[in-house]
């Protein structure tokens, strides 16, 4: 009894993706999950009597389709429907419409600069060229740089091919790319204010970086590499929310065989002569298993499961060295009717899309600013949704439910942690900000649920409360993630695993990192794989 | 609605209103952010009415840029690979621009409308690569697209209909000429150009005189069976004449993703259209070094049998793939089966046997044919009234 | 008319340098500067009568041994000063001293001592191996030659050679920020910012900017090139022009000072000379650019000489700077509050911590004026008493952060200077209670008045930012690296080409070895 082939801590989106990869494979699979429900950050949850919050993530893009396609989803559930485009609400009245029909798009650029207009085309295609770059890697485990191994350097060489077929100066330009901040990047291409900020949003959402740091570049890329339907760029609503993901992979992984197991509470993995041989939970159960696999992000898994001693000295300070920074809140509000916004037709489509409200990058720096200072931001960059315009599940007929993710939120305010004063004068500098360009926003709030960073860590578990445990900077990506020498889902101890966000490639609703892991064990395994590889890109 | 919600949705053009009445079969295609049919009534008869009568066509999506200023000739000399110098005033000349690697950008025509002030008509936008070239250039670049009205008035009876508008003596106007003429106070612009290889014209005019001069020339036409023709006539008749389209036959420089996808002029046959001769231009480097080194590509016309129109087929050499077909149709006027494709090198040379690998639906069943082709060395259908200045009647 | 082998434009040490290796191996070289004194950002100036100050750069610690001795410098009267320690003031009077490798004062523990000791060490391997990098031209990647290969290649095996916990920690940190590494390595405030001032300096960078790191072992690049710390130029940094002026002559390098380049002369498809500002046209088989690239292709070349692609890439290369000067002449020895009389000699930094740093950063992104400043301090009439009468003295400081442009101008809002001054003062008045009462001239410099005064766009010394993305093989920028202009006969030798700013002088070297190599020269 309790002895299992394979335990997977964390009920997460990645949790239940490697479980049931290792269940297709034919291991004797359980998904151990501390809170009552599964899910982690991919969860939808009734906390107003007939609102469904996406409360953690809310949109998704990212999800591999190779994923969702071999793990059956669609059968088990999961539809991912597209919105359309998305809006910057100005502080002149105007505002700046992304259409998602590049027509429209370009006509509405126009309407703000006709250069610009002009130059998104070269954005699109300069931005497109690193897209296509990095999406065939996401589904692949990084080379080791440094190891002579004849799959590394194999890996290696694979890596480098479509980098060198750029050319020389397709090359360099892609370097400067990813070294370089969206604000630079951003600046060679448009002049107008609200375009860069309308675009730079994706540079710094769930980051601790603001638009000039560099590297932010790159974390624009990350929300660029996805897809809806081979759409690459677009994002949707999982319908019911974005529980609806982590419930079709639960359906998918029990139809293999896999086990979830809720309310457990993993206290430490069990190590015997260097070989994981399973976990304890806090009420001191015990589950067995030659193989463990941890979902959590890097620093719960190696400083708090994981007891130090089993552990090299060095992965111990790399740990303790993995940044994993808490910079965005949350507010899930139930809304008694259709807010209405200066400006915008409630009957256009922006207003089922992301809509902002920064419309320079001075005040989105300004907004890092105050993260650096230690407090929230007073101006703050929101990335608002309604998307109960798009899925008539999360409210009631004529209500609505939207979804606020703020940037900036520190994870301890001014060194000390959160109170539910801060708490309030977060969630007052949100509403504040949205009623500005929307009068009856205010009067239509039912309930609204706000989380800090606080909030984000003790409910999901996520360090810090960031939400792609671990920052995504060079530093930190492919053969560098978590940290140099461990990015192959391995960790020191024999038998243990980590298939968390905080591994290659990295966080979103993607399921690569999960899926990534899987594969790795089942080789160590000699089993057949049974994790998909990437579509060809055309 | 607001207005700034309007100004996204598809636009019209100054001549919809009469357009709109036109276009029989509400068959409607996006250009450039405005709607223009596809085509009117019946594509073959507006395809014949280019060729044997006169078809008009509404070309005001066109961007159009207009440059002045006393470097406006050295500016655009920079910007494009043929000697600008050459085209005197009131002169218009077609050219083709280049990135700094040499590769094809787009193409266009430059109207010489006066000492150091040029209309450049470009199919793709160009407003951020000409703000771009103007760095250090005395030159003033005021994107006029929408400020202009234009029409394309093309076949055998156009100069006839033209002169009974008022553009009197036009027929003495040689090809890519302009002329100007007063038309109903304001000054009509009419240039011996356009996009069919037939005897033809283009009219620029204010767009508040947009509707009257439709109006006129369809009054003043219909003895002589004007025809309003939609893009896909238009497409026949530039196949047909040997004319290449950007984003069609060649993938624009800046905005090509794929590495290896974009073309030289060298390689798309256009080196009549580089002059080496000229210091600096863009590309220039890249292109001596090019010429040097060898093509890798050749863009050809390809003659192919039977009548099946060889659309996006492979091109095959002994069983083997060595290019692609950019464009293609059936030629009702050379009564010829006619294709543009790109080949790799060594192929390519006037003469050269392929097989095109065509595929057709005939009744949801698709044939595959494997028909022979020779490549030729220009457009088989090029009239002499296209060239004859005075233009004949009719 | 006399035609040249080589015309270099602008005498800085890189011009200088790179005209005195193209000298030395037989070539005809002029070289033109429209300043009247030769050494470019390294220049000596009264700014009060008989008080003389280095007005640009200030401290030499990246001077290139090796070229030091190629060029028999020191025969030709460069002297440095003694290698200073630097001294890191703390508010409470109990300051930091650096020392090398070791640290003391200011309550620092034992383990920061140990971890200061490792962490230098570690940045000198690292430095060791990125001068395999500088001493060369940075490889092209794809259309690599048989040249850039081996350069690939000895980094490949020096990289190996370090071992793999290096190279992994090297992976890491290439492009970290100096903020978390010091996080990481250290516990005292002063000692993570007196490091991390070294990773800022010249840039407009604060120590929590990704890639602070790379900028930390670019300044560490100096200790891998013989010199052990900071050093003042005796007799101000205008003698080490002067030495490398008198050098340049002794090769037999044509000089011309105090004449303008109008334009860089292109005749059809090549650069053949250029034309002074007299109107005098000077014909070369090659021309040289010590100037900064924006100013080369913009100012001298001009966009209509070059392709628009490459006038794109010039605009877009980026020249932000974050630097000020402030200039005291002192009626009497100034006295730091717990700095021995002999001390005051030392390097003194003000940088109370990294979260100040960045706090001082904040308005220079929206180009307004900082209230909290990081200084760099030099008395240099202590070690040598020409700069200044008889017992008085000449204060020197480094200031960040110095908005280029700021919001309301600097020269339309004369009060914007003084409130600048104002605030320096200030500041330096809580270290140096009574500083005040000393002063009998000052004088503060702004990232506009460098551009004035030594034609450095935007003020920036390094000739454009040493961000990553603009440095290595990519700088300046693509189509443009390996010392080539986008013209035939056109070279680039300044700190805008690669290894960059500072006074190194490797970028001259460099540029010189290129030109020598491609046999352009006959």
């Amino acid at each position: 009894m309790n002895k299992y082939d394979a335990i997977v801590v964390g009920a997460g989106h990645n949790g239940l993706t490697n479980a049931a990869y290792l269940a297709k494979a034919g291991l004797k699979v359980a998904v151990l999950e501390r809170n009552p429900h599964i899910g982690g950050a991919t969860v939808s949850r009734e906390l107003y009597e007939g609102w469904h919050y996406s409360n953690c993530s809310y949109v998704s893009s990212l999800l591999r389709p190779e994923i969702t396609r071999d793990l059956e989803l669609p059968r088990h559930g999961l539809q991912v429907v597209p919105f359309g485009g998305g809006a910057t609400f100005m502080q002149n009245g105007d505002h700046f419409g992304s259409y998602s029909d590049s027509g429209r798009k370009y006509r509405e650029i126009s309407r703000h600069s006709k250069r610009d207009a002009n130059a998104y085309a070269r954005y699109q295609a300069d931005t497109s060229r690193q897209t296509r770059l990095i999406r065939p890697f996401l589904l692949k485990t990084p080379p080791d740089p440094t190891s002579l191994k004849p799959r590394d350097l194999k890996d290696l060489v694979d890596f480098a091919k479509p980098f060198i077929n750029m050319g020389e100066e397709g090359l360099l330009d892609t370097i400067k790319f990813w070294t370089t901040s969206v604000g630079d990047y951003l600046n060679e291409y448009f002049e107008t204010d609200v375009i860069k900020a309308q675009h730079a949003g994706s540079g710094i959402i769930g980051t601790a970086l603001g638009v000039y740091s560099p590297g932010t570049a790159y974390v624009l890329l990350h929300h660029y590499m996805g897809d809806v339907d081979g759409n690459v760029g677009a994002w949707g609503f999982a319908r019911g929310g974005m529980g609806a993901i982590a419930n079709a992979l639960s359906k998918s992984l029990q139809s293999f065989g896999g086990e979830i197991i809720c309310d457990a509470n993993v206290d430490r993995i069990i190590v015997k002569g260097g070989r994981a041989k399973g976990v304890a939970l806090k009420n001191g159960d015990e589950y067995h298993a030659d193989i463990v696999v941890s979902n959590l992000d890097p620093k719960r898994t190696l400083l708090d499961i994981t007891d130090e001693r089993d552990l090299p000295k060095d992965v111990v300070q790399k740990a303790k060295n993995f940044k994993i920074r808490g910079s965005s809140g949350k507010l899930n509000i139930a809304l008694d009717g259709l807010p209405t916004f200066d400006g915008l037709d409630p009957k256009n489509p922006l207003m089922a899309g992301d809509l902002h409200f920064s419309d320079s990058l001075e005040r989105m720096e300004r907004a890092y600013d105050d993260w650096k200072a230690g407090t929230w931001s007073k101006d703050p960059y929101l990335d608002m949704m309604i998307p109960s315009l798009t899925d008539p599940t999360m409210a009631p007929p004529g209500k609505h439910m939207m979804s606020v993710f703020v940037q900036y939120a520190p994870p301890k305010v001014e060194g000390r942690e959160w109170t539910d004063e801060d708490k309030d004068g977060f969630e007052k500098s949100v509403i504040d900000q949205i009623s500005k360009y929307s009068p009856n926003f205010r009067d239509l709030i039912l309930h609204c649920e706000t989380r800090t960073p606080r909030e984000i860590e003790a409910e999901v578990g996520l360090t810090e409360g960031n939400i792609f445990q671990g920052e995504l900077t060079f530093d930190q990506l492919l053969f560098n993630r978590p940290f140099p020498g461990y990015a192959q889902y391995r960790m020191p101890i024999k038998g243990m695993y980590m298939c968390s966000s905080g591994t290659h490639p990295g966080g979103g609703v993607m399921a690569a990192p999960g899926a990534n892991a899987a594969r790795e064990i089942l080789y160590d395994l000699k089993r057949p794989n049974t994790v998909p590889g990437s579509y060809a890109d055309d | 609605m607001s207005a700034a919600e309007r100004k996204t949705m598809l636009l019209t053009t100054p001549f919809h209103s009469r357009v709109e009445q036109y276009c029989e079969l509400n068959d409607w295609g996006a250009w450039q952010g405005y709607t223009t049919p596809n085509s009117y009534f019946d594509v073959e008869l507006e395809y014949f009415a280019i060729r044997s009568t006169a078809g008009v066509l509404d070309l005001s999506p066109m961007n159009k840029y207009r440059i002045s200023g006393p470097d406006a000739e050295a500016f655009l000399n920079r910007l494009v690979t043929r000697d600008v110098s050459k085209i005197g005033v009131n002169r218009v000349g077609y050219a083709v621009w280049c990135n700094d690697a040499g590769e094809l950008m787009d193409d266009g025509t430059i109207f010489h409308l006066a000492e150091n002030d040029y209309r450049l008509c470009s199919y793709m936008r160009a407003d951020e690569w000409l703000e771009w070239n103007a760095l250090g250039f005395n030159v003033t670049i005021n994107n006029e697209s929408d400020d202009i009205a234009a029409l394309a008035i093309q076949g055998p009876v156009s100069c006839t209909i033209l002169t009974l508008i008022g553009c009197e003596g036009l027929n003495e106007l040689k090809p890519f000429g302009i002329a100007r003429f007063d038309f109903e106070g304001v000054e009509m612009m009419v240039s011996r150009t356009g996009f069919t290889g037939d005897l033809g014209y283009e009219v620029w005019i204010d767009p508040s005189k947009a509707e009257t001069l439709w109006d006129q020339l369809f009054d003043k036409g219909r003895d002589y069976l004007i025809k309003p023709i939609g893009s896909n006539a238009l497409h026949m008749a530039r196949i047909e004449a040997g004319f290449l389209q950007a984003d069609v036959d060649f993938v624009p420089a800046e905005i090509a993703v794929r590495p290896g996808r974009t073309r030289t002029p060298l390689e798309m046959g256009l080196d009549w259209q580089v002059d080496f001769n000229k210091p600096l231009f863009n590309g220039r480097v890249a292109l001596l070094k090019q010429k040097e080194e060898g093509l890798r590509y050749r863009f050809v016309l390809l003659d192919v049998e039977g009548n099946k129109p060889a659309e996006h087929s492979f091109i095959l050499k002994n069983g083997k793939q060595i290019g692609i077909v950019t464009s293609a149709a059936w030629c009702p006027t050379a009564k010829s089966n006619l294709a543009f494709a790109q080949v790799e090198m060594p192929h390519g040379a006037v003469g050269d046997e392929f097989v095109a690998e065509i595929y057709y639906q005939r009744e949801l069943q698709w044939t595959r044919l494997m028909a022979p082709c020779k490549v030729i060395d220009g457009p088989l259908f090029n009239p002499p009234r296209k060239r004859q200045t005075p233009a004949p009647a009719h | 008319m006399t035609k040249y082998d080589a015309i270099v434009i602008g005498a800085g040490h890189n011009g200088l340098i790179a005209s005195s290796y193209l000298a030395k191996a037989g070539k005809k070289v002029l070289v033109i500067d429209a300043r009247s004194q030769a050494g470019g950002c390294a220049s000596t100036k009264a700014f009060a009568k008989a008080f003389h100050v280095s007005d640009c750069a200030q401290w030499v610690h990246q001077l290139d041994d090796k070229i030091v001795k190629e060029l028999s410098l020191e025969m030709h009267g460069l002297r440095l000063g003694r290698a200073k320690r630097t001294i890191a003031l703390q508010s409470n009077g109990d300051h930091l001293i650096i020392d090398g490798d070791s640290l003391s004062g200011a309550g620092i523990s034992g383990s920061d001592k140990k971890a200061y000791k490792e962490f230098s060490s570690q940045m000198r391997a690292f430095a060791k191996l990125m001068l395999k990098l500088y001493r060369t031209r940075a490889p092209k990647l794809v259309e690599a030659d048989r040249g850039d290969k081996l350069t690939l290649l000895s980094l490949g095996l020096g990289l190996k050679m370090m071992g793999r916990k290096n190279m992994q920690d090297m992976m890491r940190l290439v492009l970290i920020n100096i903020y978390d590494v010091m996080n990481e390595h250290f516990e005292h405030d002063g000692l993570k910012a007196a490091v991390a001032l070294d990773a800022i300096t010249g840039t407009n960078m604060g120590p929590r900017s990704p890639n602070t790191v790379f900028t930390y072992i670019h300044r560490m690049v100096g200790e891998a090139l013989g010199n052990r710390g900071v050093s003042q130029v005796m007799g101000g940094m205008g003698s080490l022009g002067g030495a490398l002026l008198s050098s340049a002559k002794t090769q037999g390098v044509e000089v011309r000072l105090g004449e303008a380049v109008a334009h860089i002369v292109k005749t059809d498809d090549r650069v053949t000379g250029v034309e002074l500002s007299s109107g005098e046209v000077l014909e070369a088989a090659v021309v040289v650019s010590s100037a900064d690239p924006t100013t080369t292709y913009r100012d001298l070349l001009g966009y209509r000489n070059i392709e628009a692609g490459q006038a794109r890439r010039v605009e877009q290369y980026r020249t932000r700077s974050g630097t000020g000067k402030l200039h005291l002449a002192l009626s009497g020895p100034p006295s730091f509050t717990g700095v021995s009389d002999e001390d005051h000699s030392q390097r003194l930094i003000i940088a109370p911590s990294m979260d100040a740093m960045e706090t001082g950063l904040n308005p220079i992104k929206y180009r307004e004026l900082t209230s909290q400043h990081v200084f760099d301090i030099s008395i240099p009439s202590i070690e040598d008493p020409t700069l200044a009468p008889a017992g008085q003295h000449v204060l020197t400081a480094l200031v960040h952060y110095v908005p280029y442009d700021l919001k309301t101008g600097w020269d339309s809002n004369e009060s914007a200077r003084e409130q600048l001054l104002d605030s320096l003062l200030a500041q330096l008045e809580g270290y140096a209670p009574g500083i005040r009462d000393l002063i009998v001239a000052s004088e503060v410099l702004v990232p506009e008045d460098f551009e004035a005064s030594h034609g450095v766009t935007g003020g920036n010394w390094h000739h454009g930012e040493l961000s990553i993305d603009q440095a290595l093989m990519m700088r300046p920028f693509p189509g443009s690296t390996q010392y080539t202009g986008s013209v035939e006969g056109l070279y680039l030798c300044g700190a805008g080409s690669h290894p960059g700013g500072s006074l190194m002088g490797l970028a001259g070297k460099n540029a010189a070895e290129e030109i020598l190599k491609q046999g352009v020269l006959s």
